[in-house]
């Protein structure tokens, strides 16, 4: 069963033809990864998907509708969660307004789940440290922890981020790991662009590689990562 | 040799042909086919208004600049021959150095706003423009001194051009004196300076401007430098805006900052152009002949038609000729909106059919 | 903002609060521009009423730009064609105020004040609507072509200029203080013009009014943060399509306002009192920094204090003053002020 189904997907921007037709299963309740080189069109996909971008032509499906003439709040209120590549964070607001702008529900900081709120500080503990600056005075990984806790802060059916563990200490990526293991038990639907092989082996459940706009491979993280030589193979040399 | 001429622009529509053919003869010949002070009046405004306006296309049609400071080297070309000739006393010498220093003003200016304002975005140099251009109308006005103020300069021009100077008797009822004589100066001035236009948007450089008006970026991967191809744009339309300015102190024997610097005259240039047909040359002439010719005579028509709907009273103040701007800014709205390509555009697009 | 509101129980650090650094250095140029005058004015009474002027004009020129500086940071829309909504305000008011006469030559200040309430109100209003068809009929078709925004937005300044002038007649009208804000009041030698005072105040009602939004409410929130970043906010869900609508007319409704301050200023209404201001707007957005209120406040109050003094040093030079002030501050930051980050 799947959360998320793209179909004979192209994406044109301007002049450049960059997705020459991606057909993408996510299965419902997992975790998907998308691996690739650079500039193989991944974060194109994601863009996409999100109606950022606008596909040429295909289809993509969510939760049984179709979505790929939508725009993007409608996309996003469906229940998707979008983190990108550049984070998104908006500098000049502070950490606690930022937060308060994901929670599409509350209309005061009051609103927010306490209880939500208190695992996120647990799981990412400068969101906490810095409530009250100003989020561009954060470094690059606090920046990232400060976007996925955005994303997380209500729940949602779909979590797509752009290259979740860039930047973060090694325990942090393992709080990273812990957090979407818990939404993945709740049932949410996982969709992560990685370039950290390592990561993706430990949270995914299925991957998808990418080339050139397509996707050259589709499959479990098990045979996956048991394929030393379709790893090299498709992924280039390092590892 | 007409396709040299045209510097291989040619009108490229069988309507615009006729239409710019009927327009260069009924301007050539027009003290003669239409006889009085008014039409000859008309005529040596719109010469001056084609020169005016194409200037202003070589900015906003082949470059994608939009400024609005435009028409103050229209005023710095009027006021240098106006004052040159009021402290030089009339003649050809003052008008040599009139123009003279208001080209060198003219194009140095232009290229100080260019260097300064063509870095920022599209948005930012209007906005500085017309910032600018207001400041220049008022400064005109205040060093009273020197250009008469609210008044402005009243003077005389060479003998020869003069309307005093008779050279023969009345040929077709048309009188042969100077004013004639002014006239065709300025006609075949005019005439050059449209054809070297045509000729600089048709060269390499020309080219040049249109590719980095459709794409800055990639015009500046490619290798030119847009920053200097702007400010070079910037000149050259300061440049022939200020000889049209010349021309018409030249022509009225008079100048004040109403005449030349105001804003009015500003917003009917900008009205002109896209009307006409942004990026033409040729729209300009079509453009400005259309404008300047309902501006004198379709008021009176207007008049007419105010007075005899003269009971009921609003329609009495919409079809008012001194609202007239009203009219003219509804078709612009609507130009920019189904026609961007103004009236020479839409010709050039319409088929023709095959003989 | 009392950071007390936090939700966060556990740790104690939360109690720590750390207020926002928020750079304090262009908005004392305001002081420094001021005492700067003083000894050039020479006397401390004509500097008074100068640096009253000064501030009064700079508040109005901030109600009237403070739209019009959200529009184009929120969306990327310069609207040519703003000072419509200025003259048109003005003259709605001026309508307003000419059956209530009997209030507003009354001596009593609360009846002035009701009276001209009444005027702003509807001013406000009808900027507001005329505001919303602008956005729908002249802006909407041309979001994203910045060449034809200019071209159309100006067009349709001009043609609502025309509008006025049909339905209020192209001749000026005058728009004469109420009884009891005319005249000044004394302070020593200073003779500080009544009306001034009233429109600093009510300046800063808006600002704070404006403060209040941005900061305290989600819908100001929103506003703060399309302005960074529009893409994001629309993927966290929010239609930014129709929070540009309402900052667009709520720009134009403080327009009207402006407008309305503005007419009671110069005591005149013209049809092309809007495009007088335009420019000084323009001026004022470009050095407070577009997309920032704040920097709008700094920079119509600069602009303000520096014309005032200007006309009454160098007078011949005060349409430069403003310009020379633009100039200087592109020099020193070319973003301008208060630049929005993200840009």
């Amino acid at each position: 069963m799947s959360a998320l189904a793209l179909e004979g997907v192209h994406t044109h921007i301007g002049a450049y033809h960059i997705l020459h037709g991606v057909d993408l299963v996510v299965p419902k309740g997992k975790v998907t990864m998308l691996l690739g080189r650079n500039g193989a069109g991944k974060t194109t996909t994601l863009r996409t998907i999100m109606g950022l971008w606008r596909a040429s032509r295909g289809n993509i499906r969510f939760g049984g509708k179709e979505i790929a003439a939508l725009a993007t709040p409608t996309i996003s209120a469906m229940g998707v969660a979008y983190v990108p590549e550049h984070m998104g964070i908006f500098a000049d607001l502070t950490v606690r307004e930022n937060m308060l702008l994901a929670a599409r529900k509350a209309r005061y900081v009051g609103d927010l789940d306490e209880d939500r709120l208190r695992w996120i500080f647990k799981l990412f503990p400068a969101v906490e440290k810095f409530w009250t600056y100003q989020a561009g005075k954060l470094s690059g990984g606090q920046k990232q922890m400060l976007a996925v806790a955005r994303a997380i802060i209500e729940p949602r059916e779909l979590l797509i981020i752009d290259e979740p563990s860039k930047g973060l200490a090694p325990a942090i990526v393992n709080n990273m790991i812990e957090a979407i293991q818990e939404l993945k038990t709740a049932g949410v639907t996982t969709l992560l662009v990685e370039q950290n092989v390592n990561f993706a082996k430990r949270l995914g459940d299925h991957v998808a590689v990418m080339d050139d706009g397509i996707i050259v491979h589709n499959g479990t993280m098990a045979e996956f990562a048991d394929d030393v030589g379709l790893q090299q193979h498709l992924l280039g040399l390092a590892l | 040799m007409l396709r040299r001429i045209l510097s291989n622009d040619m009108p490229r529509s069988r309507w615009l042909a006729l239409l710019l053919i009927l327009l260069v003869l009924g301007l050539a010949f027009a003290p003669f086919l239409v006889p009085g002070v008014k039409a000859m009046n008309v005529a040596a405004k719109i010469v001056i208004f084609i020169v005016l306006v194409a200037s202003f296309d070589l900015l906003l049609g082949y470059t994608g600049i939009v400024s609005f400071a435009h028409t103050m080297f229209f005023g710095i070309g009027a006021y240098g021959v106006a004052i040159a000739s009021t402290t030089m006393g009339p003649g050809w010498v003052s008008l040599a150095a009139g123009m003279g220093w208001a080209i060198a003003l003219s194009c140095l200016l232009a290229f100080v706003i260019g260097l300064f304002s063509l870095r920022v975005r599209a948005m930012f140099f209007a906005m500085i423009t017309l910032a600018v251009g207001s400041a220049f109308a008022s400064l005109a006005s205040q060093l009273s001194d020197l250009t008469g103020g609210e008044d402005g300069l009243t003077f005389s021009v060479p003998a020869i051009i003069s309307p005093g100077f008779e050279f023969g008797k009345p040929l077709f009822g048309v009188a042969l004196d100077g004013r004639l004589i002014c006239y065709y100066l300025i006609f075949g001035l005019a005439l050059l300076q449209v054809l070297a236009m045509l000729r600089i948007v048709n060269s390499p450089f020309g080219r040049v401007l249109q590719a980095i008006r459709d794409n800055e970026f990639r015009a500046e991967a490619i290798g030119y430098p847009v920053i200097v191809y702007r400010t070079m744009a910037a000149v050259l339309s300061a440049l022939f805006a200020c000889l049209a300015g010349g021309m018409l102190a030249l022509w009225l024997r008079y100048n004040g900052p109403d005449t030349s610097l105001s804003m009015e005259i500003m917003v009917d240039v900008l009205l002109i152009v896209v009307i006409g047909g942004m990026g033409t040359i040729y729209g300009a002439a079509i453009g400005a002949t259309i404008f300047i010719i309902a501006q004198n005579y379709l008021q009176d028509l207007l008049a007419v038609v105010d007075k005899t709907s003269g009971s009921l009273p609003g329609v009495a103040s919409v079809l008012s000729p001194d609202r007239w701007l009203l009219w003219l800014g509804l078709l612009f709205v609507l130009s920019v909106y189904f026609f961007p390509t103004g009236i020479v555009g839409t010709l050039r697009d319409t088929p023709e059919r095959k003989h | 903002m009392t950071e007390t509101e936090i939700q966060s129980p556990t740790s104690p650090r939360a109690r720590f609060v750390r207020p926002i650094e928020f750079d304090m250095r262009p908005m004392l140029l305001i002081p420094a521009i001021a005492l700067l005058a003083l000894p050039l004015v020479g006397s401390p009474s004509t500097w008074l009423t100068l640096t009253l002027a000064g501030l009064a004009m700079g508040m109005i020129i901030f109600i009237t730009a403070s739209g019009l500086t959200l529009v184009f940071g929120l969306m990327d829309v310069l609207n040519f064609g703003h000072g419509l909504f200025i003259a048109f305000g003005a003259y709605v008011a001026g309508t307003v105020l000419a059956p209530l006469v009997a209030w507003t030559s009354s001596a009593e200040l609360w009846r002035n004040l009701v009276a001209l309430g009444c005027a702003m109100v509807a001013a406000m209003v009808a900027a507001a609507a005329l505001g919303a068809a602008f956005e729908r009929l002249i802006v909407r078709p041309v979001y994203g072509n910045h060449l034809k925004q200019i071209l159309i937005t100006m067009g349709g300044g001009i043609i609502g200029e025309e509008l006025i002038k049909i339905i209020w007649g192209p001749t000026q009208i005058p728009l004469p203080l109420p009884e009891a804000l005319r005249g000044a009041i004394s302070f020593g030698d200073a003779s500080l013009s009544r009306y001034r005072i009233l429109a600093v105040c009510i300046g800063f009602v808006v600002f704070a009014a404006l403060a209040w939004t941005l900061n305290r409410t989600k819908v100001g929130l929103l506003v703060r943060a399309g302005v960074q970043d529009r893409e994001m906010v629309e993927a966290l869900g929010y239609r930014i399509g129709r929070l540009f609508v309402g900052v667009f007319v709520a720009g134009s409704a403080l327009a009207g306002l402006g407008g309305v301050m503005w007419g009671l200023f110069q005591q005149n209404l013209i049809p092309q009192m809007g495009l007088q201001v335009n420019v000084l707007i323009f001026i004022v957005i470009i050095i407070g920094g577009l997309g920032s209120t704040t920097g709008a406040l700094t920079g119509a109050l600069l602009v303000g204090l520096v014309v005032n003094y200007v006309g009454f040093l160098f007078p011949a030079l005060t349409q430069f003053s403003s310009i020379g002030l633009l100039v200087a501050v592109l020099l020193w930051r070319p973003q301008g002020i208060y630049p929005v980050v993200g840009r």
